[in-house]
């Protein structure tokens, strides 16, 4: 491995440039090594992959997907992070990869064909084509001030206890730079620099620690303080000076060492100043690419996290495969021999990518998908061709897959009693509802003649929709019409609702934002598609929520009835889409259809007769409100507990534990408690469950019952933990055995778990004990029926009951 | 949308109990043996037949309530059963006794099997009373953050005294020091505080520190509130003031916490007569039937 010093420019024109030395990088740089390529791999930290070397020590690191083939001259399977690093440098050496550490790369400019790449450190690198493999992990932000290069300037601490009797000044206000400064003080003299007069973005448990090892001196904390200077000058046997601008004028500290942990900055910002375009704004926007992982700049590739893989395997695919491409080797991708088997069974006398070819034509949604994220999008989709009258999914079932029909058609049944149907025909879309509101199906769907159909999971049809604003849109416009339809009229024409429809719009709400308020005048009539509301009235001085409006349903029916003064109050209790409908064309509409007129005459009645009753009965608004204020407008099912009959005997946590592995999923004290009702800390089975967001094996996923689960093939990093807003995660250890009945009662065993070397934790929450037949052990194990499951539809029952 | 044990199944069970006891009442009422009223004729023997199938099925309660996999019912099912047909024992073993009673096995099983009985009446009445209640007095605190409200109270005390100096400021630090609640089953349920403090004694020139009882902070508010009313020094009095009230404030979180753990404590209390007499009983219990059936 050759080491570029630093200033050095280096004159060889090199075939490639591999930029960022993680899996995908890696990879690529060994295959044109291999291949003989001129090369070099440029990596912005002093060791290879930084991402994986961050990972905690002994971690178990998973080779998913398992059903996906490794290609690659460097070796990778599942095993620890220390063996697979070892492998990578080992693999590294054996190739003759040609490595510049400390090579962060700042900009890209040029051409296919003359490059030049530029670091930090003012090298420049010149390249015929370039492979970008940065990932999604960002680059640490640097002090920003002179000298900041200095060797003894570090911008991550992996071992607190690797340094003794020194002083180190960390920079930074957040919980990062707070945990390594408490760490660091027991054996040395620390200081921590925050630019402002508080640690204001810290969480509250260690703003607490490190006010107090401020006040006892432990940790000397200078506010209102930035960094002027780092000057490279030993003083005081240390080898270098820090020099800070505080309130009271500048300040000299000779240092040992600088931590600076200011965040990190997102690679989008300079991936765009290479001139590579983002099909969206959407943060989750990953850049256009060819099938070959060319970007729109001409002889730049862009593989790994950062071209939207997420796993290692995959990143390592790419960086073999990426640099074939590179030097006109046309090899088929690895997944051809998949996608031959999917497409096997398919009445369609075509090779794999014609297949591909085709649909991508056929289908009208697809247009603006490009071809590699759409090869990726059949590849975790499901092809297949039901025999007519196969039900496709039935009402109320909880899927939430998407489908398109390529041949043939289905039928979805709008109106159940008359056995209304329509068609749905090659080239269109059905599943979109349950997509869209999380929850469950509104319609049956039957199989028709020739049919064939591609169903794709809701995590990729999500990160579609979040990437590409076009297909959003296209989905958008089908629902709106359809949701219209069937809500509205599911026996008039669609050509009768040509106005409504033209009239109406989408609509986003924050949580907790207005749609309307009491008093108010207005006529529309909003159609929730995503999210809830809360309906509520002034009474006595306060705001009392009346009732609760899932998705499927409708308000603000009482303006088009000629009562334009608003009679309550409409929030979003969580993040809330709506369809809104002006009153002249719904009134139309009425007008020809009396049965929908007694509909929502009927609806009004209702309404206004659950809103009195409500008036009367005191406390069940308030805890209805307080109901909402726990987030549980977005839940499907989740465990409530009266604490007037809880005897707090625990029974219900121990077993939770013993049906899953030792680990209660349920933390019973945990939570808030209002008229006597107490939300414990555990899973609510969330419409758009917020865990599902970010997992790379893709392991979380919601079953046709509703239970939001995790597979075995989670690798254990923790990013659903972070995601869930209602902290019900854990990462744990899972226990095998339990103690037996007998033990349990003779001993008073508890539940156990496993801390072998080899066990690896894995992210686990309720299942809603999907694998027991009886249902959720919780709420049957618990003696005087103060554990419940249930969801926020009955809710009403509690204001019904008056608390 | 919950429903307590007593009413699970709009009390199914309490018609069942009430059905059995009635139907015992009446056959007893009915029933003219030739012999004197016991458990010896073919009633008497039927009874005891019931009752002890129903104590073993109700010893069995422990069992379901640890079997977490089981389909067999709820465990709230299997409670609202436990304490329905459980009093029903009452009517069912003293009419099995014949009302014979004496200085033997037999009466020995019987009083046992009324102490398991009435226990288990009081753990239905506490089960009424106090989950209510703890709620009210935990005021949606943990108890863990409880515990770490009134640690974090010690640190802003710690760093007030900096400011007064000697000994104000080792008493305030031994009153930390010496903080202690729970202890002993019995502490807990009578809501003791064994809290201490240290002061100061002048004997003659000498000081001498003395251990002094501080339960719920009463020692040392009253220490500090002398202090505030003899201190010439506004800036010193300032900061007495604010010792004060965070002692205040600890000692009000120590009452609801002493409270917490003797209500809970109470929760639990009574299962340690009702288990222990259960197994008293069953042993009582074999030597009645083996020696009843031994001198047939
Ligand atoms: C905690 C955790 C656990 C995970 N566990 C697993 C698992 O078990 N199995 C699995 O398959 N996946 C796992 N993943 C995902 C996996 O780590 C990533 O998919 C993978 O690392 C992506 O590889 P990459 O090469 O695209 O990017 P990275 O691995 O992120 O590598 C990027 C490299 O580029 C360097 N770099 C960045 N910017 C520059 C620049 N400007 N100039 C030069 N160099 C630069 C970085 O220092 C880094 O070394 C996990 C992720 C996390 C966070
Ligand atoms: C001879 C009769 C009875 C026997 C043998 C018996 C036995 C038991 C046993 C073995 C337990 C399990 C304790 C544990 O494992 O935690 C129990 C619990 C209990 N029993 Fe009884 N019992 C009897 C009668 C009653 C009666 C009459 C009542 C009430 C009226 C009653 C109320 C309870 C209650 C409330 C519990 C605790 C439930 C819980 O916390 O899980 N029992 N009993
Ligand atoms: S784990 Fe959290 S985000 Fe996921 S479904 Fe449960 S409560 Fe919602
Ligand atoms: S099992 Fe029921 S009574 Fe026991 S702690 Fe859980 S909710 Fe409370």
């Amino acid at each position: 491995m050759a080491i570029v010093g630093s200033g050095v420019s280096d004159s060889a024109k090199y075939e490639i440039v591999v930029i960022g030395s993680g899996p995908a990088g890696l990879s690529a740089a060994a295959r044109a090594a291999e291949l003989g390529a001129s090369h070099i791999l440029l990596e912005a930290s002093d060791q290879l992959a930084l991402t994986i070397q961050r990972y905690q020590k002994g971690k178990h690191v998973m080779a998913e997907p398992g059903f996906l083939p490794l290609r690659s001259g460097i070796e990778f399977d599942a095993g620890t992070r220390e063996n697979i690093l070892s492998n990578w440098e080992q693999g590294a050496a054996k190739h003759k990869v040609n490595v510049a550490f400390r090579a962060e790369v700042i900009a890209i400019t040029g051409e296919k064909g003359a490059f030049e790449i530029e670091t930090r450190r003012g090298q420049r690198y010149h390249a015929k084509s370039i492979v970008l493999a940065i990932g999604l992990q960002g680059n640490p932000r640097l002090l920003g001030a002179p000298g900041q290069e200095a060797d003894f300037v570090q911008y991550q601490l992996d071992d607190p206890d690797e340094y003794r009797d020194e002083t180190i000044v960390v920079v930074g206000a957040g919980d990062a730079a707070i945990e390594n400064a408490l760490a660091l003080a027991t054996h040395n003299r620390v200081y921590i620099v925050n630019r402002r007069d508080e640690f204001a973005r810290a969480k509250e448990g260690n703003l607490n620690k490190i006010t107090d090892a401020i006040n006892r001196g432990k940790v000397q904390g200078l506010f209102n303080t930035t960094v002027k200077e780092v000057i490279h000058k030993a003083e005081d046997n240390k080898p270098g000076v820090l020099l800070l601008n505080t309130a009271d004028g500048e300040v000299r500290i000779p240092v040992n060492r600088v931590i600076a942990r200011l965040g990190a900055i997102p690679p989008r910002d300079f991936v765009e100043k290479c001139g590579v375009q983002f099909p969206s704004d959407a943060p989750a926007a990953v850049p256009e690419l060819s099938a070959q992982y060319e970007s729109n700049v001409t002889g730049l590739y862009i593989i790994g996290a950062l071209g939207g893989y997420p796993l290692i395997k995959q990143a390592m695919n790419q960086g073999y495969e990426a640099v074939e491409y590179i030097r006109g080797n046309p090899i088929k991708p690895v997944d051809h021999d998949l996608l031959a088997k999917k497409f096997a069974g398919l009445p369609f006398d075509y090779d794999v990518e014609e297949m591909l070819a085709f649909l991508r034509n056929e289908i009208l949604l697809f247009k603006p998908v490009n071809p590699l994220r759409f090869r990726e999008l059949i590849l975790e989709s499901n092809v297949f061709c039901p025999p007519p009258g196969d039900v496709i999914f039935a009402r109320n079932d909880y899927t939430d897959s998407f489908y398109y029909v390529v041949d043939g058609w289905v039928e979805i049944v709008v109106d159940e009693e008359k056995d209304t149907r329509i068609r749905v025909t090659a080239g269109q879309f059905f599943g979109e509802m349950s997509l869209i509101s999380g929850r469950r199906r509104s319609a049956t769907v039957y199989a028709g003649e020739f049919c064939v159909l591609i169903e794709t999971p809701r995590r990729s049809m999500m990160r579609l929709i979040n990437s590409i604003d076009e297909v959003k849109r296209r989905i958008d416009e089908v629902f709106m019409l359809r949701a219209i339809h069937s809500q509205f009229a599911p026996n008039s024409d669609l050509s009768d609702l040509g106005e409504l429809i033209s009239s109406a719009e989408l609509r986003n709400y924050n949580r907790g934002e207005v749609l309307f308020a009491e008093g108010e005048e207005g006529d529309e009539l909003h159609l929730v598609r995503r999210g809830s509301l809360t309906v509520s009235r002034y009474i006595n001085g306060r705001d009392v929520v009346l009732s609760y409006v899932p998705a499927g349903k409708y308000v603000g029916e009482m303006g088009l009835l000629g009562n334009i003064r608003r009679t309550a109050s409409v929030r979003a209790a969580v993040p809330t889409e709506t369809v809104v409908m002006k009153s002249g064309p719904f009134l139309q509409l009425l007008g020809r259809d009396p049965e929908l007129k007694t509909q929502v005459e009927e609806q009004i009645r209702q309404r206004l007769s659950l809103n009195s009753r409500i008036e009367a009965g005191g406390e069940g608004g308030e805890l209805l409100s307080f109901l909402m204020a726990q987030g549980l407008g977005e839940a499907t099912d989740v465990l409530l507990i009266d604490e007037s009959l809880c005897i707090r005997c625990d029974n219900c946590e121990k077993a939770c534990a013993d049906t899953h592995e030792g680990t209660s999923r349920l933390d019973r004290e945990a939570g808030p408690t209002y008229a006597q009702i107490h939300v414990p800390t555990s899973c609510r089975h969330c419409e758009h469950p917020h865990c599902m967001k970010d997992c790379p094996p893709d392991a979380i996923s919601r079953n046709a019952s509703g239970e939001v689960t995790i597979a075995d093939n989670c690798i254990g990093c923790g990013n659903c933990e972070s995601n869930c807003p209602y902290g019900v995660i854990q990462m744990a250890y899972p226990g095998n055995k339990q103690p037996s009945v007998w033990s349990r009662i003779l001993f008073g065993s508890e539940a156990k778990t496993t801390k072998s070397a080899d066990a690896q934790k894995r992210a686990v929450k309720c299942d809603m004990c999907t694998s027991l037949k009886g249902g959720p052990a919780c709420v049957r194990a618990c003696p005087t029926g103060a554990a419940i499951r249930t969801s926020p539809e009955n809710f009403v029952d509690l204001i019904k009951r008056g608390g | 949308m919950h429903t307590g044990f007593l009413r699970f199944a709009d009390a199914a069970y309490l018609k069942v109990s009430i059905i059995l006891s009635l139907a015992s009442i009446v056959a007893y009422w009915w029933y003219d043996p030739l012999e004197p009223a016991n458990g010896g004729t073919w009633l008497g023997f039927t009874l005891g037949s019931i009752g002890a199938g129903l104590i073993v099925w109700l010893t069995l309660y422990g069992m379901r309530k640890r079997s977490y996999r089981s389909r067999m019912g709820t465990v709230q099912g299997w409670l609202s059963a436990h304490v329905y047909l459980g009093v029903s024992l009452i009517i069912i073993g003293t009419l099995h006794t014949g009302f014979q009673f004496g200085l033997n096995i037999h009466t020995l099983s019987y009083v046992l099997m009324l102490i398991v009985i009435f226990s288990g009446m009081w753990g239905v009445v506490l089960y009424a009373r106090f989950p209510e209640l703890i709620t009210l007095n935990r005021n949606n605190l943990t108890r863990h953050s409880i515990f770490r409200e009134i640690s974090e109270l010690d640190r802003k005390a710690s760093l007030l005294v900096e400011a007064l100096g000697s000994p104000i400021d080792r008493m305030v630090i031994t009153s930390i020091q010496l903080f202690s609640v729970g202890g002993g089953v019995w502490s807990q349920l009578a809501a003791h505080d064994s809290s201490k403090m240290m002061i100061p004694i002048m004997k003659g020139d000498k000081r001498q520190w003395k251990k002094v009882g501080n339960s719920q902070q009463a020692y040392l508010l009253d220490m500090l509130a002398q202090q505030v009313s003899v201190c010439r020094d506004p800036a010193i009095s300032a900061v007495l003031q604010e010792l004060s009230d965070v002692i205040r404030t600890k000692s009000g979180l120590t009452g609801r916490l002493l409270k917490d753990i003797r209500m809970q404590g109470m929760l639990e209390l009574w299962l340690y007569i009702h288990v222990p007499m259960t197994f008293a009983l069953l042993a009582a219990l074999s030597a009645h039937i083996v020696s009843v059936f031994y001198y047939w």
